[in-house]
């Protein structure tokens, strides 16, 4: 067993897979970058917005005003830096860096992709994908290398073939497979689709987009392995991003993915396309070949190992942790984000809050317009840890303005894949009282169905 | 060659992406599919133009008879006046929650019906004689509140009100200003009435897009927006309390008439579960609208009959609003508990148009493009 480890980490492979991704990903962020400027996104979710939502533990991580277009600035150029493979452990850390800083300003923007990009970023942090057709490698020959160590290639189609399967794992429920829900939702609302738009309305349709999606998560990564099948696999990649891409509002994404399951293929598909830019730039492609006499590359430092084997074993782990919570997951959402739980839900909400003076009595309604954007309060409305910060930061707002013994309330009401609404969270608690932790939050009302499955 | 392969499949892709996610605005509803064209035809035709001619009429029905009164200010035409004026803020009503297109454009709510007015500001625009109701800042001094207070509270009998247009040293600002106030409502009904019959009407039927600018998203956010801000808060909870620590009588609508903002209410109430319902305005047929929409989609969801469900709740909401005094300031004053009773109502109403009505139409409810999982 161990030896069989042993020799498994001495298998070396080319390096060219490894800097293709490394090529892709940083033009792809680098465009990801200036697309959300682009759109007015910074200023009108990170600038414009009064109150933010932060992650438990990571209160600090806030935007800067105006300032926040450096971060963005930063992040842009060091994503073409890993791109061009320049001065790249610099360049990829301070990626992973503001790219993560970014995504934790505000969990009202949470999104698995953005999640799945700062995994890979922080993978790539203990890779090699500088050594071959780099920037680095052409200007420091000594740093070149033809081959490097087979698992850190490995890792990074581990780390697509985690997002992939758990989110077929996540679609084993009665809700996904009984029920066709969301879909059943969401496909009808496509009816202006050029040709799909009447087939958007059958059921047959919901349920077999249920069942092709679930099995496709499931299987796509093992296909993608399996080199008789690995065309099909790609093909259907492609398919099923397009779809997405067609049906749902998902931004890069689905480009992402399909770019990033191009590490599956050989290294000497990898190969052709480094001559083929090689040529377009008019430089030889024997250049970016190692001069030095050692060609495999090297660890000199003996972290990146066991760090990326800690990172895969949380990455395995983490998604389970729902597991230690009583009740229904996707009522709850106590261990809902980061576990690539992808488009399981369609979720509405309402939440009006109450300040109420605990010892004259008196009370008054809050308009949340007046605090928070229509984005911000339509992802409050619909998940408890929201809901208990913003509480927390209006009772200090009023307590701000003068007003005494404050107790924060809430009546809210939430419709969750298609049943009717119902009450939320306790309208009697006291959500001041309330602390934000990882205990389960027993104020919470429970959820009247029952959604059986993983 | 392997790589030359992917690159063009890969070109190919991206390309018919960008085509396909493009917006595409030809009606194309010939399946056995629910027809939002047809019921955006039935909200056009059959509800919002009709409602619009009908409070065009009155408007310049009140543009007459404010022209009448000021120049003859007498006690008789301040009663034509004030009724002319009811007439039109009725049917008000009825036109208020379609804010979209050209009533978008000149915020034709805003400019009609802010109240309370701000009578200081009026009364210090009446004695400079210099204002322009086109801008934002002067929406408390303008529109019905404004005219309210014209009318009604300048001073405790008609003989004194009629005073200010005749004896009063500046009789002439308040003479300008009453005609200001009605020119201005009235211009505004002429332009959106206008626009949706000239050119407006076509564009909105046509956009039976899906997307948040699609015209069904776009006037379903606007339905209960108006009907969650607009009715709810502001004819009855605002007033009554809800969102301050003291009850806010003053702050009903037509305040210093004081005894048709129950009216006004149920006209309101009455107004919205027509539009829900698909009633024509002028009949009394029920063409497509949210409640057939709601049907069809639960002919594939077979949930909850959610049409039925909010139907019987504006039954209760009106039953509750009925049993009001006609001045909701005094109702406030004497029993403010029936006013939350029915403020309790209609949030019920808003809870099932925004959480499972607008989750059943996958309406985005807010306007934000940003990306989804």
């Amino acid at each position: 067993m161990l030896k069989g480890i042993d020799r498994y980490l001495n298998k070396t492979t080319q390096a060219a897979p490894l800097a293709v991704f490394r090529v892709l990903f940083g033009f792809m962020m680098f465009f990801s970058i200036v697309r959300f400027w682009a759109n007015g996104w910074i200023d009108k979710l990170y600038v414009q917005p009064k109150f933010f939502f932060s992650y438990y533990g990571f209160e600090w991580v806030k935007p800067i005003g105006d300032y926040t277009y450096i971060i963005f600035i930063v992040c842009g150029i060091a994503s073409l830096l890993v791109a061009l493979g320049y001065k790249y452990r610099l360049a990829i850390i301070v990626f992973f860096l503001s790219f993560t800083y970014i995504e934790l300003m505000d969990k009202t923007t949470y999104l698995n992709h953005y999640y799945f990009i700062s995994c890979v970023a922080f993978l790539m942090i203990f890779l090699p994908a500088n050594v071959y057709f780099s920037i680095d490698a052409l200007k420091k020959p000594l740093n070149a290398f033809n081959t490097i160590p087979k698992w850190t290639v490995d890792s990074i189609k581990l780390m697509l073939g985690i997002v992939y399967f758990y989110a077929g794992l996540a679609k084993l429920n009665s809700d996904w497979l009984v029920h066709a829900m969301p879909l059943k939702i969401w496909l009808p609302s496509k009816y202006d689709l050029p040709f799909l738009g009447d087939l958007m309305q059958q059921q047959w349709l919901h349920y077999t987009f249920s069942y092709t999606g679930a099995i496709y998560d499931l299987t796509i990564p093992f296909l993608l392995l399996y080199k008789p099948t690995r065309w099909l696999a790609f093909t259907l990649v492609v398919i099923f991003h397009i779809l997405t891409r067609v049906l749902f509002p998902i931004g890069m994404f689905p480009y992402i993915m399909i770019v990033s399951t191009l590490i599956f293929f050989d290294p000497s598909f990898h190969q052709s396309i480094i001559n083929f830019i090689s040529r377009i730039l008019g430089c030889e492609p024997s250049k970016n070949t190692a001069s030095s006499k050692i060609t495999t590359y090297r660890f000199n430092n003996s972290i990146s190992l066991p760090v990326v084997t800690v990172f895969f074993i949380v990455q395995l782990l983490f998604p389970w942790r729902y597991l230690a919570y009583p009740n229904e997951l996707f009522w709850t959402e106590e261990g809902y984000r980061f576990s690539w739980r992808v488009m399981l839900m369609e979720k509405a909400g309402y939440a009006q809050f109450k300040i109420k003076n605990k010892e004259t009595g008196e009370q008054f309604l809050v308009d949340n317009t007046d605090f928070l954007t229509p984005f911000q309060e339509k992802q409050m409305s619909t998940q408890p840890d929201f809901i208990l910060q913003y509480a927390h930061y209006l009772g200090n707002h009023f307590a701000a303005q003068g007003h005494k013994n404050i107790a924060v309330y809430v009546e809210s009401y939430v419709a969750l894949n298609g049943r009717l609404s119902q009450p939320f969270i306790n309208p009697e608690t006291d959500l001041m009282l309330q602390k934000e932790s990882f205990l389960p939050k027993n104020w919470i009302l429970p959820f009247n169905h029952n959604i059986k499955g993983l | 060659m392997r790589f030359l392969q992917v690159s063009v499949l890969l070109i190919t892709i991206f390309t018919s992406i960008v085509a396909c996610s493009s917006d595409n605005d030809t009606p194309q509803d010939e399946g056995d599919n629910f027809d939002r064209g047809t019921m955006l035809v039935n909200w056009a035709d059959n509800i919002i133009i009709p409602a619009y001619t009908n409070f065009n009429l009155k408007a310049t029905a009140l543009e007459a008879s404010t022209a009448q009164f000021t120049a003859n200010p007498t006690a008789e035409n301040l009663q034509l006046l004030r009724s002319a004026w009811k007439d039109s803020y009725v049917s008000f009503q009825n036109v208020s929650m379609f804010e979209i297109g050209k009533a978008e454009e000149l915020r034709f709510r805003n400019r009609l019906n802010v109240y309370p007015a701000n009578t200081d500001q009026i009364e210090n625009f009446i004695s400079s004689g210099d204002y322009d109701f086109a801008l934002p800042s002067t929406i408390d001094k303008q529109g019905f509140p404004a005219l309210d207070y014209m009318l009604n509270g300048l001073a405790e009998n008609d003989t004194e009100i009629i005073q200010f247009y005749t004896t009063n040293a500046n009789s002439e600002g308040y003479r300008n200003y009453l005609l200001a106030l009605s020119e201005s409502i009235s211009s505004l009904s002429n332009a959106v009435l206008d626009s949706w019959i000239n050119g407006y009407r076509d564009t909105f039927v046509a956009n039976t897009s899906s997307s948040a600018s699609g015209a069904v998203d776009k006037l379903t956010n606007d339905y209960i927006f108006y009907f969650e801000k607009s009715l709810r808060a502001g004819k009855v909870g605002i007033p009554a309390g809800v969102f301050s620590a003291e009850t806010l009588p003053q702050n009903v609508e037509a305040y210093y008439k004081k005894d048709i903002s129950k009216e006004l209410l149920l006209e309101a109430i009455a107004a919205s579960q027509n539009f829900f319902n698909g009633k024509s305005f002028d009949g009394n047929e029920n063409g497509p609208g949210f409640n057939t929409y709601l049907n069809y989609l639960n002919t594939i969801k077979n949930g909850e009959n959610l049409g039925d469900l909010i139907n019987s709740q504006f039954a209760v909401a009106k039953t509750k609003a009925n049993e009001l005094n006609p001045n909701l300031a005094q109702q406030i004053e004497t029993d403010n508990f029936k006013m939350l009773e029915t403020y309790d109502e209609l949030q019920r109403l808003v809870i099932l148009m925004k959480v499972d009505m607008v989750q059943a139409f996958d309406v985005s409810i807010d306007y934000i493009d940003s990306d989804g999982d």
